[in-house]
């Protein structure tokens, strides 16, 4: 990790300096009109190699997977083969344009086709979009959809969509953008949705406002829930949609198909499940799958194949565009390439190797952290990091930096106190999990010899604990000279 | 496998810690019915052969690069220095993710802050946040912001829409807005002209600049009125305009979306794309997004973190502005690394050889006979009438490998004989002078 300070662009600016390299103008020049010119625009001025130094020893200052272990619970930070990105620089996808026509547009539009299709197979859907640019949207277009479904069926007194206190950050957010109250279900003790509060919930008049279910299964413990059938049923039987936050599909690719018991619509992330890199916080990509009488409301176009050409489609009661074009396409070539070295095969694999090791690395670590739902986990598990009077999980998640690697998610979800989210995923090698669990088991020692290791980690970064309380009271966005 | 390290010893060796006696044993909480279906997906490829395959399907599409391109309306063939990809693949900001842990993730986070520095200046906004899906998303959420600052459940539930913007934004628009009590009033004038018709019900006027057929409205009048009627003034802008032309921002817009696609990041059929939001500093706490600030740590030592996150889903829940969480980072970094690569006098460059391009492009177009240009002020795309319908037109040359821009019809069915002309910097004198000669020619 590069310690450095590194000055921002603007203080590595010197006037006259270039690094854009620009043809002059060969045609004859049009005058512009004085009243639309801007005065002035104060971009830095610097050559290319101060340039090029300046973000690769940006680049330094960063965890990333391929330089560290980067197990952040619910993000399956696994690894982002290379071969992704040298298939999507092709000239053959970079530079071609979303309105060129459809007959000059047939190996992009048979890519969509081929991965709407193994996705659709993938999670047991009869139809699906690989509009979303993101989880979050995939989240919004399938709450969208169930409220299509219902204004379909003249039905607009569902108002109410229940979210187990284990699912997704995201989910509230996402149901008030589609209109609906949420109403949160708590968790039994076994860490899966307590069946007598779905039961009263859906009970009656309250039942009758409920427009579906919004599950995240594996949730957000790393559970699944045993129940998922009966749920189901029981929304179903109330006239609700099971929605499934696929966030967690790494653990089931292979394993199970979620629509074979019950789930109705649901989105996965291209980005997590199917290897596309995270980039520093996207672009991710969305897929969301839905059964056959829900197929005519998916967001479009959608890709569909007719006298042996490929061509876009608006489904259609479709709820209409998520963005402009066809979802985030350089993100889906990176995913059609990792399904296809991998076959089912694989993919089955990946799962069973991402759930073995997530319950080994829990085995390795229990006696010196406590774990609220004991039991099995699948792709991830929440530990506790309040280690000792006056160690919170903060601390550790500080420690670990010190020793190379890259917290847990921390403080998430809710329902745990001082959570550690752990999710290893399928490409990392046993010696690496050994490493982390010796490394926490140590953190766990030093919180009661020599707690001040923690409260005062980490020391080996390019800068310590920032003081963010300050920064947002008093807020800084921009460069002021 | 490649990418599993896990070897059958090792297999064995976890298992038995586990105390499990197989891998399926971890799957017992998967009712049995269903559990380890049989899927029906292609076998498996070795590398070579799968790249094999994408090369082949690559090769189907009609790429910009083996043509003489005048084709944009939301999608832009620019140059891309090569220092853009080369720093983005780089596997420190490639693999990394949302910078949670500030202190291994200076990089990324003064990377943001670089960015939002540089396109608030663009844009002349107060504070730009780090991106949105695209120009699309970004256009319907300072939408909903706006909602949110100015209208909310209360008296004002109108929009002010003016009629040329990319019609897929408009549905993304009505998409986006389905939830809401909102009307939108869609007015086929320019911007200056829409905004007269802002009322007391109205919270924001949307004013494009350019439109999407290029033409460059008076967006100080627009503000003018739409503040008058005390509403907000939302504005869908070109970055690469932006570099020579007055801000949005100078002109009086409150908001600003813009699809950033055209800083740095290559048109890949439509996405990943970069959506940029910016906004005057009375309406930080209801701008939507991550916002990277300054900060310091106990040593004094300056550092960057995500900040104002009470804004955001994962803390108000329900009550959140949006529900955006992954956004397009590496595009952002592609657009930060793009503007300082073109620095102070490169992005008006580009801009102006846009400029003196297009125009020159219509100049030619103009005297064709039968052709007709509908433009007056435009930037970097032009109107043209056809005396053919564009899409025989665009067929045609296409299969020539000359692409002579967007047949109106393919959005608007009953306007068969225009075409949207874009001329970026990346079309040389002589494939202006082929593009008039084809046109021309193909249709006598």
């Amino acid at each position: 990790m590069n310690l450095k300070a590194e000055p921002l662009l603007f203080e590595l600016s010197s006037p006259g300096r270039r690094c854009a390299s620009l043809p002059s103008c060969d045609v004859p020049p049009t005058p512009l009109p004085e009243e639309l010119a801007r005065a002035g625009l104060d971009l830095p001025e610097l050559d290319e190699l101060g340039l090029v130094r300046h973000f690769t020893r940006l680049s330094q200052k960063n965890f990333s997977i391929d330089t560290e272990f980067y197990p952040l619970g619910s993000c399956t930070m696994k690894y982002n083969p290379k071969v992704d990105e040298q298939a999507a620089s092709l000239p053959g996808w970079r530079n071609i344009h979303p309105l060129a026509g459809e007959e000059f547009s047939q190996g992009a539009l048979e890519l969509i086709h081929s991965l709407q299709k193994w996705m659709c197979e993938i999670g047991g859907f009869a139809a699906g979009s690989l509009q979303p640019a993101a989880g979050a949207q995939g989240e919004l277009a399938g709450v969208l959809i169930i409220r299509a479904y219902h204004s379909a069926r003249a039905d607009g007194r569902r108002r109410v969509v229940l979210v187990p206190d284990s699912a997704h950050g995201t989910n509230p957010a996402t149901c008030s953008m589609a209109g609906f109250a949420t109403k949160t279900l708590p968790s039994d003790a076994e860490g899966g949705v307590d069946m007598n509060a779905l039961r009263a919930a859906l009970d009656g008049a309250s039942g009758a406002e409920v427009a579906g279910i919004m599950i995240t299964n594996p949730n957000t413990l790393g559970l699944f829930d045993p129940n998922i059938e009966e749920i189901s049923r029981l929304v179903h039987e109330a006239g609700g949609l099971v929605y499934g936050d696929g966030a967690n599909m790494n653990a089931l690719a292979g394993v199970l198909k979620p629509a074979s018991v019950g789930i109705d619509v649901m989105h996965y992330n291209l980005h997590k499940t199917f290897s596309t890199p995270h980039g520093g916080g996207g672009p991710g990509a969305g897929f969301v799958g839905a059964r056959a009488d829900l197929a005519d409301f998916l967001p479009g176009p959608i890709a569909v194949r007719a006298d042996g050409a490929y061509r876009l489609a608006m489904p259609a009661r479709s709820i209409g565009r998520m963005k402009a074009f066809y979802g985030n396409f350089g993100i889906l070539v990176r995913a059609y390439v990792y399904l296809r070295m991998l076959g089912a095969p694989g993919l089955r694999r990946v799962a069973e190797t991402a759930v073995l090791n997530a319950n080994y690395l829990k085995a390795l670590i229990e006696g010196a952290y406590r774990i609220k739902y004991p039991r099995r986990c699948m792709h991830e598990f929440v530990a506790q990091g309040d280690l000792a009077e006056g160690i919170h999980t903060l601390d550790v998640a500080k420690r670990l930096i010190d020793y190379g690697f890259h917290p847990p998610t921390i403080y998430f979800p809710l329902i745990v106190p001082e959570a550690l989210m752990i999710e290893p995923t399928e490409t990392e090698a046993k010696e690496t999990l050994d490493e982390f669990a010796a490394v926490l088991l140590k953190i766990a020692e030093e919180a009661r010899t020599e707690p001040s290791l923690l409260t005062s980690a980490p020391a080996t970064t390019p800068v310590g604990r920032l003081d963010e309380v300050s920064a947002a009271r008093n807020p800084t966005l921009c460069y002021r000279g | 496998m490649p990418y599993i390290a896990a070897t059958d010893a090792d297999r064995a060796a976890m298992l038995e810690r586990i105390g499990a006696a197989d891998v399926e044993e971890l799957f017992s909480d998967i009712p049995s019915s269903a559990r380890f279906p049989v899927l029906d997906l292609p076998p498996p490829l070795s590398e070579m052969e799968a790249m094999r395959e994408i090369e082949a399907l690559a090769a189907r599409n009609l790429s910009a690069s083996s043509s003489a391109w005048f084709l944009g309306a939301g999608a832009y063939y620019h140059f891309i220095p090569a220092v853009v990809p080369a720093i983005a693949s780089r596997g420190e900001f490639l693999s990394a993710y949302t910078p949670y842990q500030p202190e291994v993730s200076q990089g990324t986070l003064q990377a943001i802050f670089e960015y939002q520095s540089m396109a608030a200046a663009l844009l002349g906004m107060d504070v730009v946040n780090a991106s949105h899906y695209d120009g699309a998303t970004a256009l319907a959420e300072a939408l909903l912001m706006a909602y949110n600052a100015a209208g909310g459940a209360g008296t004002r539930d109108r929009v002010v829409l003016c009629a040329d913007i990319h019609p897929e934004y408009k549905e993304v628009i009505r998409s986006y807005l389905s939830a809401y009590s909102a009307r939108v009033d869609e007015i086929d004038l320019p911007p200056e002209g829409a905004a007269a018709l802002a009322d007391a019900s109205t919270f924001c006027v949307v004013a494009p600049y350019p439109g999407f057929s290029g033409a460059i409205g008076d967006l100080a009048a627009a503000a003018a009125a739409t503040h008058a009627a005390g509403a907000l003034l939302v504005v869908q802008a070109d970055p690469i305009m932006c570099g020579l032309l007055k801000s949005p921002g100078e002109l009086g817009a409150d908001i600003v979306a813009a699809e950033g696609q055209a800083l740095g990041n290559p048109m890949c059929f439509g996405g990943p794309f970069l959506g940029m939001m910016g906004a005057k500093a009375g309406l930080v706490r209801k701008l939507p997004g991550r916002l990277v600030g300054q900060a310091k740590d106990a040593a004094g030592r300056r550092g960057f973190v995500l900040t104002l996150t009470a804004r955001e889903q994962h803390i108000r829940r329900e009550k959140a502005v949006s529900n955006i969480c992954s956004n397009q980072g590496l595009a952002m970094l592609q657009a930060c690394v793009y503007l300082a690569a073109m620095g102070r006098s490169g992005l008006r460059a580009v801009a102006e050889l846009c400029w003196n391009k297009s125009h020159y492009a219509a100049s030619l177009i103009a005297g064709i006979p039968g052709f007709a240009v509908r433009a007056d002020r435009f930037f970097k795309e032009f109107l043209v009438e056809t005396p053919i319908p564009a899409e025989d037109l665009a067929a045609k040359l296409s299969r020539r490998g000359v692409v002579p821009g967007l047949p109106l019809s393919r959005y608007y069915p009953e306007r068969k004989r225009e075409l949207l002309v874009c001329v970026t910097e990346m079309c040389t004198k002589g494939q202006i002078e082929l593009l008039a000669a084809s046109l021309e020619e193909a249709s006598r």
